[in-house]
């Protein structure tokens, strides 16, 4: 049986707490013809809270900002990749920081990608698509079960 | 986009066949890739590399920055050699990319769950697996960051 890769039903779920920055990465969404549902949580807490709530379907990929208010980014992480329901989700660390500590946590974590944010919007336009590219048209991800 | 300045890492390629390690060679150099890359046939070996230890013993090869691994390989099974990259504590910081024939559900969900970073189909044709890792680095190495090959622990 032919796998496809994440397909355009698949949900994506971003955990940003910026409202500013998820309007970003919403419209660099739509400029790489990302057509996906979004669903957007503001905290660590509300994205477990979530996720441990058995969405149908289940994100095919998680965006996360590691500076969240409350449960950071990095024990948000930490907890998906140590559920047993959940630690197969890709998960892309995007968030302002490029310190070498915060790229060796995340990964030793269980990241599956560490972007640091760009700064600009074409910067993001680009990453985003870039995102998309290899996401949604070149890796294989976990079916929804 | 032009490399991050600090993406100076190396591959380590884990690939038992010579072919498809001079292909993906020659697609790095397509893409004007000069970090090192080394390679290793199986992934006893790879082990080995990774670890300092067997015929590896007293080198000093850095940690790579990256790791494309095929599972297709006699021997120690690619499986069980994510599996022990994943576990140890110094190695599974180390982005591992999968690289496979099998596009089995099965095989897919369970690779992500020992903690591959990407799986990805192996292309049957040759222009296909170089496409296929021109993609990975640019991913790799002009978007993401990956972990310094020096860091702690």
């Amino acid at each position: 049986m032919t796998r496809m890769p994440l397909n355009e039903s698949q949900p994506i779920l971003i955990v940003e707490d910026s409202d500013d920055d998820f309007e970003a990465v919403k419209r660099a969404f739509k400029a790489a013809n990302l057509h996906n549902p979004i669903k957007h949580v503001y905290s660590g807490e509300e994205a477990l809270r979530y996720l441990q709530s058995g969405p149908s379907p289940i994100p095919g990929i998680i965006l996360l900002d590691l500076n969240m208010p409350g449960v950071d980014g990095r024990k948000t992480l930490e907890i998906i990749k140590q559920h047993e329901e959940l630690k197969h989700i890709p998960v892309v660390i995007l968030t302002t920081s490029g310190d070498d500590r915060d790229i060796e946590a995340c990964y030793r974590l269980g990241a599956n990608t560490f972007i640091q944010k760009p700064v600009d919007f074409d910067g993001l336009i680009a990453a985003i698509k870039r995102l998309k590219e290899y996401w949604f048209e070149f890796a294989l991800l976990p079916k929804d079960t | 986009m032009s490399p991050h300045p600090r993406q100076t890492q190396s591959i380590l390629i884990i690939e038992d066949s010579e072919d498809d390690y001079e292909a993906t060679i020659r697609a790095l150099k397509k893409t004007n890739f000069h970090n090192p890359v080394f390679w290793c046939k199986s992934g006893q070996e790879a082990l080995d590399f990774l670890k300092h230890s067997g015929a590896h013993k007293d080198k000093t090869n850095p940690m790579p920055g990256l790791i494309l691994l095929d599972l297709n390989m006699p021997g120690l099974d690619g499986r069980k050699t994510l599996q022990q990259i994943k576990e140890n504590a110094t190695l599974k910081k180390i982005p591992v990319i999968v690289l496979t024939t099998s596009n089995d559900e099965r095989d897919i969900e369970a690779c992500y769950r020992i903690g591959a970073n990407t799986y990805v189909q192996k292309p049957v044709s040759f222009d296909g697996l170089i496409e296929a890792i021109k993609r990975l680095k640019e991913y790799w190495f002009e978007i993401a960051l990956l972990p310094k090959e020096n860091g702690n622990g």
